[in-house]
Parts: structure tokens; C-alpha cells; sequence
């Protein structure tokens, strides 16, 4: 079996053999980042470019060990570095990227679409580390990845998103995946944060929180974002916290052996409690570990597609 | 010098259809008549012909050819051969109850220019009332001679650019430099629209009395929506005295903000921030009920969705002076045409759903919306071939407008009349002017070819610009002329070469 795509961009143009081709490579990848050594030859003299126009820690790392775990070279550009300050076009940019030979460019852009523009544009695989308010497709794979193995399965189970789906594209890219692999997806937030017509995408709108993790399996708690108080989304932190955040206490309404996920960064006392971000339902910093395996399964199949294709 | 156009069904509607021949005299309508008439009078012209002098003022003496058949068809190149070789301009207008004045200076054969139109429908030329022409200052996107003939390819005579040039034009300068400009080039006639206030700033208002007699027929703060309804009001009442017609822009910039796409199910899934129909529908309302205080003639440009359609109907009920325009693309397409974020298909107020697609549709049939104009705004690549939410909002439409409003006629939903008043009678009737086809207008004429099939082909355009989601769009009805003062400003060159090229 041989992974079909030149990029990665979204959920959505993946097939449920596509997702379950990753799943499976990433989970065969975990068990390198746990060696003495922990590097495998498979992508040496590849080059992977991390262009983040955006700011990020954590996913950068997870893209920059995952490369490095395969023997790639990589090499970063951010916004702050790269010549689009200076009045570059982000065409003119990956066009200059593309000439040196890049096999995989990983892109961050705070424009929906970036890294679909970028695709179009250049031979290099693409893979999409969030554009916009689109898609952020590693993320949600690396999430179904951590259900999948938890849980066993990813059908027919219950996930709650709760927080700002507007404004979120960790929320379209895992309600794309999750209903695309057979999960009921239920959402809550003030109705400022539910984008109209979201119920297209497959998902189910809870008037509040409780109902939305009754019978979850699984919980996944979005970052409020407090630079988005200028958009009047909320009134005050300490009013969300008591409206939509989760604690110990509403905890108790979702199922016994429900799995408490965040994309991170947390705000800890605002969107989830401190009792329950550590606690024993948590599975928070195992999300983090599963990413680098996640991303070195893409690394590794988008590779073999690009190589297919030539 | 005299044109003749025969062999065309002309249609002015309420008032012309049939097949008639039409006389032009030195750039205006002689006469409209049936074909055996036009045949009599270019006799009675010819006979009153024969006294020497007429003859002998012909700088060339082409006497050889004077027998040559009238009836021969004569194409665009005799015409201009003609028209170069005319002596001096004959006074025609001395008589105007008389539609032959010819008796002053003589005509010959050789005078008489004939174009052989069968098979197609003559109408009062078309008339954009609305379009962004860029110059002055952004000459690289069009300039007034490049819009002007993709005007004339559009079949419009006459267009009315807005006021978002930069400088903004906000004062008889700007405006008398605008006329001028297209003075000097010929071809369409340029109607510039002033701004509403100073800059387009929504503060202070211009000097429109004096932007009038420049040249200046309507205000509009268009892509820079007043916002002060103070403000508006008093721009109403102070162009009222001036019969000026105010054409508004209805966008609610803070409902709008930083939307780039309809809000809907397509935006949601694209993750584009959208623009709520309200953002419109809210300022259509505020405008026209300021409209019904002051009295002033409201316009409203770019109509888009349902609501809006809804505001303007009630308000024509109440007999409000209100009009209104849409454009092909709001009756063409919806938000679907965004698809995978192209940029060719944002513009501003942006592409809505199907229901409001279908809602600016029964406008147009009930009689709601009155004119389609284009909104004709030309960018080049480097505000389209970006991020979708960093791209210019607009498209190019003169060169497609007419082509995509015939689908209208095609499927019945308008009647061919009702696409000529929309295209051609309200925009002139709004502006003030009698361009019925009736001796001693101008001879501003369309020459449409109802079922010529076409493809979009923007590398084609006369415009700079090509930013048009209908590239590859197949058509039915093109523009086959268009004439502007009895000169041939465009003709299709007959061969299908566009329909060759873009497969």
C-alpha cells in the first residue's frame, strides 16, 4: 500500500484507508523516539524546510524532531527571518524555497488556503502545520492517533469539542476526521464561537456544556485565544471559565473512563482546571508525544509519494 | 456623410420593434423606418444630389464609382474610408421637424455608408453606471483608454466610473481631467460619479455643484461606505437640489470587518471570515428611509442578497425614490464559486448562496432591481494571485456583461425588452439622458448577436486587467458592435478565433 498524496493539507481530501495508513506508520514510529538512538536512516539527504509564518513552539519542535529522527536535514524560516517583511509575495517566497530543492515544505500561514496556494506552486510535498482558521490536519491526526490508542477504535465513539470552533482550525480538522472515521462529534461554546452552518461538517451543537460531555469518550477543550476579546466573543475569562470551562466537578457527567484531550497551549483556570489538566483522564502531554511519531509517519509517506510520483 | 443600418430587428423598448432600417447623419439618428422607406429617402437624397457643387467638393473625384450598387454591404473599413474623405461636417440640424435636411450641401453615392445588420437586434446602446476606470493612480490596474474599449467590446457607450481613484475625485479637476481624458480618446462616453465626501472620508461634503458642471452626473462613496447617517443625510438633501442621484454602497464596515466571503456553510468549511448579509441589508434600509426624509434619488449599487431586494421592494411600495443594480455576477453564481479560495471570485459585497442568487433573480424579473451594471474592478495579480484573505475584492465584467445577462433572456426569466431597460433605458433614464432611438438623438447603438455561442477567454480582453471567475464559461449572444456618435467603436472580428484559442 502506498500513500496517494503529494501533500498533506487537510482532513478532508483524505480517504478513511489514507487516515488509517498514518495511524498505523505513526504508531510503528513511536517506538524509535523511545530508543538509546534515536534516528533512522530513512530520510537521509532529504531536506525538509519548516516555513512557519506564524508564531509557534510547540509544533515546530514536533515537526523539526520528527525530521531529525528520519535523518533529514532540516532548516527553519520564520516570519521574523523570512524576506515576506521585507515585501516578498508568499508565492515569490516558496517559488525561492522550491529552487533549492526541498523535498517536504511544512507550512504555517495565518491565511485559510496558504498552504493549498503553496501546493499549487511547487514540486515539494506540502504539508499543512495550520492555515488559517482551515485546517491543522497533523493535529488532528496526531488526536485521533492518541483516541485510537487509548480507546481502541475511533467508531462509534462520543468526542466533545468545547471552546471557540469559529475561530479554531484544530475543531474543522477534527470533526472532518473523527466523523470521517465513524465518531458522533458534539460541540459547545457561546454562540458567538459557533461558526454558521457548522452542523454541515457532520457535527452536533450542545446548548452547554454538560450536555455536550454527557456520554463523551472524549473531551477536547480549545485554547480560548484572550487577543480575541477585541472581537467581542465574551464577555470576561472568569465568566467562560464558569460557563464552559471544564473542572472536576462537570467532569462527573461524562463517562467514567473519558479521555481529556487539549491542542495546548492551555489556559490553565480559564478554558480547564488545573485538577483536571493533570489529571488521571488526562492525556495532554501523551498528545505531545504521539505528534512527533504522527509527523514522522507523514514525513515518511509523503516521501515514498513524492519518490512514486517521479 | 450618411449610415444606413438595415436588415436588423431594432428594439427600443415600449417603443420600437420590428424590422426597421436606420439612417445616421453625421453621428446622430436621422430616422428609424421601414426598409422601403429608407430606400426612398436615400433616393431623394441622391436626386437632390445631382446639382454640380455636391460633386465637385469630393477632394478625390471618385466619380468612377458612382454607380456602384447602394445595397452593396459595406463593412467597418469602407465606412472609416468614408468617413476620412468627407468634406466638412453638413449642418444637419437646421430643421429638426424635417427628418431629410439635406438640401443644404449634396451626397453621392459614395457618401453613403451601408451595414448589412441581418440577423441582428439593434438597441439603444448599453450603459454601465457602474465601473472603476483606476486612473488617475493606478494606471498598471486600467486606465481610461484601455476601460473605455473594453467598454466599446462590451457593447457600452457610456460608463460611469467611480470616485475611488487616487486622488479620490472630490473635485472639478479631477473630474474635468476624467472627461477630458476620455474626450480626447473617443470611442465610449465617460459620466464620472464625484465621491460623497471629501477623500471618501465620510466627514465633509464636495463641491458637487461645482463637480456638475465638469462633467460629474451622480455621487457615490462607493468601497467607502458613509457611514455617519448624519452625514448621508445631509449629502441627500444637498445633491437633491441638484437633481443629483446618490449612489450608495451599503456596507456596514463593522459588520463586514474582516470578512472576505459571504458568511455561510462555504466559509465555515473554508475557514474564511464572512460578511453576514445583514452588513448590507442594515445600510439598504438606513439609506432608503433617508431617502424618503429627504427626498433625494437613492441608488442602490451591487445589490446582493435576499434582504436587501426585500428593503428596496417595500420601499418602491412606498413610493420612495429608490433604484437599484445588481451585477451578472450576483445572478451567475454563489458562494460555491470560492471553492478551493479563488480569488477571481471575491469581490465586494461578496458572492451569496443560492436563495439570494434566486432572490436578486425575481428582483430583476418583478422589476425591483432596475439596472445591471458591472462593477467593473480590474486588479492585476499582484493583489489576486495571493492569500485569499489579503487579495483585492472585485472582477473585471464590462467584457463579460452582456453575454452573461443574455442567459437571463435565454431562460426566459427576463424578456429581451427587459434586459434592454435594464442595460440601457433606467441607466440612462438615472443620468438624465433620452437615448431613445428617435431622430435627433446621438447615434449611440448596440448591435447585439443573440445566438452567437462564445467562450470566456480573459487573455482576450481589452480591459489590463483579467481577474473574471467566467474564464471558460460558454455563452450565448455576444456584442457584434457597438456604435458610439454613428462611428464604429467596436466590431467583432468574425472568424471565432476566441473560441479557438482557449481549447
Amino acid at each position: 500500500m502506498r500513500f496517494e498524496h503529494k501533500d498533506l493539507l487537510d482532513i478532508e481530501s483524505l480517504s478513511v484507508r489514507d487516515i488509517t495508513m498514518i495511524l498505523d506508520t505513526a504508531e510503528g514510529m513511536k517506538e524509535i523516539s523511545s530508543r538509546p538512538v534515536k534516528k533512522v536512516p530513512t530520510l537521509r539527504g532529504k531536506t525538509i524546510v519548516l516555513f512557519f509564518q506564524e508564531p509557534s513552539t510547540r509544533t515546530k519542535l514536533s515537526f523539526d524532531i520528527a525530521a531529525k529522527r528520519l535523518s533529514a536535514d532540516t532548516i527553519s524560516i520564520s516570519s521574523g527571518s523570512s524576506s515576506i517583511v521585507k515585501g516578498e509575495t508568499l508565492i515569490d517566497t516558496a517559488k525561492n524555497l522550491e529552487a533549492m530543492n526541498p523535498e517536504i515544505i511544512v507550512i504555517r500561514h495565518p491565511s485559510s488556503g496558504a498552504a493549498e496556494l503553496v501546493s499549487r506552486r511547487v514540486r515539494a510535498s506540502v504539508v499543512n502545520a495550520g492555515d488559517g482558521l482551515h485546517a491543522h490536519p497533523t493535529q488532528a491526526l496526531l488526536d485521533m492517533m492518541s483516541v485510537r490508542e487509548k480507546k481502541g477504535r475511533i467508531e462509534g465513539l462520543n468526542l466533545a469539542i468545547i471552546g471557540d470552533i469559529a475561530h479554531s482550525r484544530v475543531a474543522r480538522s477534527n470533526i472532518a476526521g473523527f466523523t470521517k472515521m465513524g465518531a458522533t462529534v458534539t460541540v459547545a461554546a457561546p454562540p458567538t464561537m459557533i461558526p454558521r452552518g457548522i452542523e454541515t461538517l457532520g457535527c452536533k451543537v450542545a446548548p452547554d456544556i454538560e450536555s455536550c460531555i454527557e456520554n463523551a469518550d472524549v473531551i477536547m477543550m480549545l485554547r480560548i485565544q484572550k487577543e480575541r476579546q477585541e472581537s467581542i466573543l465574551f464577555p470576561t475569562e472568569r465568566e467562560y471559565s464558569m460557563l464552559f470551562g471544564l473542572n472536576s466537578k462537570r467532569l462527573r457527567c461524562a463517562k467514567r473512563d473519558v479521555l481529556v484531550m487539549h491542542p495546548g497551549p492551555m489556559n490553565r483556570g480559564v478554558e480547564i482546571s488545573t485538577d483536571v489538566a493533570d489529571g488521571e483522564h488526562s492525556v495532554i502531554l501523551e498528545q505531545v508525544t504521539n505528534g512527533v511519531a504522527l509527523r514522522m509517519a507523514v514525513f515518511y509517506l509523503v516521501s515514498g509519494g513524492t519518490k512514486n510520483a517521479d | 456623410m450618411l449610415i444606413r443600418l438595415k436588415g436588423a430587428r431594432v428594439i427600443d423598448p415600449g417603443k420600437i420593434d420590428g424590422f426597421k432600417d436606420i439612417i445616421i447623419s453625421n453621428g446622430v439618428i436621422d430616422a428609424v423606418v421601414e426598409p422601403s422607406e429608407a430606400d426612398q429617402m436615400l433616393l431623394d437624397i441622391l436626386s437632390k444630389a445631382e446639382e454640380p457643387c455636391g460633386i465637385a467638393e469630393q477632394p478625390f473625384g471618385i466619380t468612377d464609382q458612382a454607380c456602384t450598387p447602394i445595397e452593396k454591404p459595406c463593412d467597418s473599413s469602407n465606412h472609416k474610408q468614408h468617413d476620412t474623405s468627407t468634406a466638412e461636417p453638413y449642418d444637419m440640424r437646421t430643421d429638426q421637424s424635417k427628418p431629410c435636411g439635406y438640401n443644404k450641401k449634396a451626397f453621392t453615392k459614395e457618401d453613403i455608408t451601408e451595414i448589412d445588420l441581418t440577423g441582428m437586434v439593434v438597441v439603444p446602446g448599453l450603459i454601465d453606471l457602474h465601473v472603476h476606470l483606476r486612473e488617475p493612480g493606478y494606471e498598471y490596474k486600467e486606465t481610461i483608454e484601455t476601460g473605455l474599449k473594453a467598454a466599446a467590446k462590451g457593447g457600452f457607450v457610456a460608463v460611469c466610473p467611480m470616485p475611488n481613484s487616487s486622488p479620490v475625485n472630490d473635485n472639478s479637476s479631477i473630474t474635468a481631467f476624467m472627461v477630458s481624458r476620455a474626450k480626447e480618446l473617443g470611442g465610449s462616453q465617460l459620466y464620472p460619479v464625484g465621491s460623497i465626501t471629501r477623500g471618501s472620508k465620510g466627514e465633509a461634503l464636495c463641491e458637487y455643484g461645482d463637480m456638475q458642471k465638469a462633467g460629474m452626473v451622480a455621487i457615490s462613496d462607493d468601497g467607502r461606505p458613509v457611514e455617519n447617517a448624519r452625514v448621508m443625510r445631509r449629502a441627500m438633501e444637498y445633491a437633491k437640489g441638484m437633481g443629483l442621484p446618490v449612489i450608495s454602497h451599503c456596507e456596514d464596515i463593522d459588520l463586514a470587518r474582516d470578512g472576505s466571503m459571504n458568511e455561510g456553510v462555504v466559509a465555515t468549511k473554508l475557514g474564511i471570515k464572512g460578511i453576514p448579509n445583514v452588513a448590507e441589508s442594515t445600510i439598504v434600509m438606513r439609506d432608503i428611509a433617508l431617502a424618503e426624509l429627504t427626498g433625494a434619488t437613492l441608488h442602490i449599487a451591487h445589490v446582493s442578497c435576499e434582504e436587501s431586494v426585500d428593503a428596496i421592494r417595500h420601499g418602491k411600495k412606498r413610493g420612495i425614490r429608490v433604484t437599484a443594480e445588481t451585477a451578472p455576477h450576483y445572478f451567475t453564481l454563489t458562494d460555491e464559486a470560492v471553492a478551493r479560495y479563488d480569488t477571481n471570485a471575491k469581490m465586494n459585497p461578496p458572492l451569496r448562496s443560492e436563495r439570494d442568487r434566486q432572490a436578486i433573480i425575481e428582483g430583476l424579473a418583478d422589476g425591483t432591481i432596475d439596472v445591471i451594471a458591472t462593477d467593473h474592478a480590474p486588479h492585476s495579480l499582484l493583489e489576486k494571485d495571493i492569500e485569499f484573505d489579503r487579495a483585492a475584492f472585485g472582477i473585471v465584467g464590462l467584457e463579460t456583461s452582456l453575454g452573461l445577462s443574455l442567459k437571463l433572456v435565454h431562460d426566459e426569466t427576463l424578456s429581451l425588452e427587459q434586459l434592454i431597460e435594464k442595460m440601457s433605458k433606467n441607466p440612462a433614464t438615472l443620468l438624465g439622458i433620452d437615448n431613445d432611438l428617435k431622430p435627433g438623438n446621438r447615434a449611440d447603438i448596440t448591435v447585439i448577436d443573440m445566438d452567437a455561442f462564445w467562450s470566456v477567454n480573459p487573455r482576450t480582453f481589452f480591459s489590463k486587467s483579467k481577474n473574471t471567475p467566467f474564464a471558460g464559461f460558454n455563452l450565448r449572444g455576444e456584442v457584434y458592435m457597438t456604435m458610439i456618435e454613428g462611428k464604429i467603436a467596436y466590431q467583432r472580428q468574425d472568424g471565432g478565433s476566441e473560441i479557438e484559442e482557449i481549447s
